[in-house]
């Protein structure tokens, strides 16, 4: 789970991790009204969605004047601002965070996130501020200074100074940097985050180290255990809202762009199927785990889902049946077309437990666009071949 | 022979009482699973599907000899129940919970290690030496007993495989279903040397996903160490970059974690490396003829 920049400097506040005032606006007025009450003569209005690269889109803008800022607000909000990290479909702008503007004398990078190999949360940071940082790793990866941090025993004063001493900070700047670092890390490990950047990390003319930017990326997991705060946060506007609405279902749903829709048990199996759709010559439509629980009302949901998608000619139903039977999923499929107008060809690959009995099941039932294909392999060819038929 | 657990193991169930812990513990007496007992706090003294539960693993060890605990507890307390059965000197830990905080199984994982613990999961379905011991959710059935190992991050992938490994006339040794979270216990580098040791084993099948760099530490292991054919699948050839697939730990991050990525480091490191998920079972009988 992602939230937005305005969101991060808040959870940046409560820690102590120093950052610019500012406030979230939705509309021109309270723009203008929010730059106002900070006072001085310079703003930043930044456009507030869940992905990089705002500011070469035309997404930040400094103003000048009061009415600078409402020129700007104006034009950010409602705009669809389309970064690297957007997709080509970019994403619709709702918020604008007026915030007040700094005096940089130099930029920096600053971020924690974990580091799968070594199982441990990894501290990151670069002299090279405001840059893409994976061009930085790739090209420049002296320029980047590590260090793993164990939780089992914290934030220590070392960690910052391997960091601080690293970026080669003159001596009177390096307890400030600890400082920083250190409240940081516990914004990033009391909140069970997977990544928290500050990019560009900003050091002002009179020294203070300044959180100019803010991203924070959370354990999906973690969050409805234990951090109702952060749940909260959670901005529906940003999310696809098929995805929603088939995780309240506890489906798992990612929406791509291709003609073959996929249901599947498992995500690996579901991942699978997608590549072998992309190898029989077709292309996924999504990819949907429905689970282990599989029952008529999820099936039904998904088949549902999956066609609302326009782009969707044929739907392969690719289950492995384990402790859930098969024959139980083939009902759910014939109970599904019920509730639900399909339309289109179905093909249903069925294995493992009861299969047998699955698959007369499906054949007594002689529903005409319900094909049944014997493996995983006959079944991707099968949906591939159907959603090209109808096509034409 | 087999890898790690046999038809003589002793196996307690942690979440024992529980629907899921129930349901599955059932399941796997009826393969012939030796669970002896299991751990509920507060139920201590009762008697559950026959067998006796206990308050804490230190007891159910007392009583037991077991030495592998297979875990069903729910995800906010499940790093509790892993460190409990490392504290008390059980050996394996098959953790099937899914939704465990990452943080969680850090700290679980690093205090296993301290005790010398293994874990496999979480969020897997288990492991199962054919036709001897299932200690998980998978359907025992498709297991036939024989000479392919196999390790796999997902669930139904593993049956996939082993189905078909077993459709083309060959069997299954030792299958592991490692998980699919961005922290696991032993993965395919620590299981490897099992299986290369294992007279049983010929053969060994990975199935990866994106995600991580297991699967490239995989190819490490192999090309130094591993004298036996290993087949691979990875799958998430056509999974979107940034986008999380199913599991937690199945993403692509920036420019690392991809498929094309570990393909082709398992192609490196001379392993039998297939792309169509259709393929697994064939290509295990063509290296094996």
């Amino acid at each position: 789970m992602n939230i937005h920049e305005y969101q991060a400097k808040d959870v940046f506040r409560k820690y102590n991790v120093s950052v610019p005032r500012g406030y979230v606006a939705t509309s021109v007025k309270e723009a203008v009204e929010h730059a106002k009450h900070l006072g001085g003569s310079v703003w930043v209005v930044k456009a507030q969605i869940h992905a990089g690269g705002r500011g070469l889109a035309g997404g930040v803008k400094l103003a000048r004047s009061l009415d600078e800022v409402a020129v700007h607000a104006g034009d950010i909000l409602g705009m669809t601002l389309v970064t690297h990290q957007t997709g080509p479909k970019g994403k619709k702008v709702h918020k604008v965070y007026i915030e007040e503007g700094a005096q940089i004398a130099k930029e920096f990078y600053l971020s924690i996130l974990l580091d799968r190999a070594l199982e441990l949360p990894v501290m990151m940071t670069s002299t090279e501020g405001g840059m893409d940082i994976e061009l930085v790793a790739k090209n420049t990866p002296e320029k980047i200074i590590k260090t793993t941090i164990d939780p089992a025993i914290g934030f220590q004063g070392f960690h910052g100074r391997k960091l601080a001493f690293g970026l080669g900070l003159p001596k009177e700047d390096i307890g400030k940097f600890v400082n920083f670092a250190s409240a940081l890390y516990r914004a990033y490990i009391e909140n069970d985050a997977e990544m928290v950047e500050i990019n560009p990390l900003i050091q002002t003319k009179h020294g203070d180290f300044l959180a100019l930017d803010g991203k924070m990326g959370f354990d999906d997991n973690a969050i409805p255990l234990r951090h109702p705060q952060i749940e909260e946060m959670r901005d529906f506007s940003e999310e696809e809202p098929s995805e929603t609405e088939a995780k309240k279902y506890g489906l798992s749903y990612v929406k791509l762009d291709g003609s073959v829709g996929c249901m599947v048990n498992g995500a690996g199996l579901a991942m699978a199927t997608m590549d072998i759709i992309k190898h029989e010559g077709g292309e996924p439509a999504n990819f949907l785990d429905v689970g282990g629980g599989a029952n008529p009302q999820t099936v039904a949901k998904g088949f549902e889902i999956i066609l609302k998608d326009p782009n969707v000619k044929s739907i392969f139903v690719n289950i492995f049946g384990g402790i859930v039977r098969c024959d139980r999923i083939a009902n759910g499929i014939l109970e599904a077309t019920k509730l639900v107008d399909v339309n289109i060809p179905v093909i249903v690959r069925l294995d493992g437990t009861n299969a047998k009995e699955a698959s007369e099941i499906l054949k007594n039932a002689n529903i005409s666009n319900v094909i049944t294909a014997f493996d995983l392999s006959d079944g991707a060819k099968k949906a591939v071949l159907a959603s090209l038929e109808t096509n034409v | 022979m087999s890898i790690l657990v046999d038809k003589n193991t002793k196996v307690i169930v942690q979440g024992f009482t529980g629907k899921e812990g129930t349901f599955h513990a059932e399941q796997c007496l009826a393969y012939g699973t030796k669970i002896v007992g299991g751990v509920t706090p507060n139920k201590g003294g009762q008697e559950h599907l026959g067998l006796p539960v206990f308050n804490t693993v230190q007891e159910a060890i007392n009583a037991t000899g077991a030495t592998v605990s297979m875990i069903f507890v729910p995800p906010a307390f499940v790093a509790d129940a892993i460190m409990e059965a490392s504290d008390a000197g059980i050996e394996l830990a098959v953790v099937i919970t899914e939704g465990a905080p990452v943080q969680d199984i850090m700290h679980a994982k690093a205090y296993a290690n301290k005790c010398n613990m293994k874990i496999i999961g979480p969020n897997c379905p288990g492991i199962i030496t054919a036709q001897e011991s299932k200690i998980g959710i998978m359907p025992g059935s498709v297991f036939k007993k024989g000479c392919v190992g196999l390790i796999s991050k997902s669930g139904t992938l593993t049956y996939e495989g082993a189905n078909q490994v077993c459709k083309e006339g060959y069997g299954i040794s030792t299958a592991i279903g490692i998980g699919g979270d961005p922290i696991i216990g032993l993965s395919y580098k620590e299981l490897l040397p099992l299986f290369e040791q294992d007279e049983q084993t010929k053969a060994v099948v990975i199935i990866g996903e994106i995600g991580g760099d297991l699967e490239i530490q995989a190819a490490k292991f192999i090309k130094e160490n591993f004298t036996k054919p290993v087949i691979a699948f990875i799958a998430g050839q056509t999974a979107p970059k940034g986008k999380r697939m199913g599991h937690a730990g199945a993403i692509v991050s920036g420019s690392a974690g991809t498929a094309d990525e570990k393909m082709k480091a398992l192609e490196e490191a001379g392993v039998h490396v297939v792309k169509s998920p259709a393929d697994i079972g064939k290509k295990v009988a063509e290296v094996l003829k």
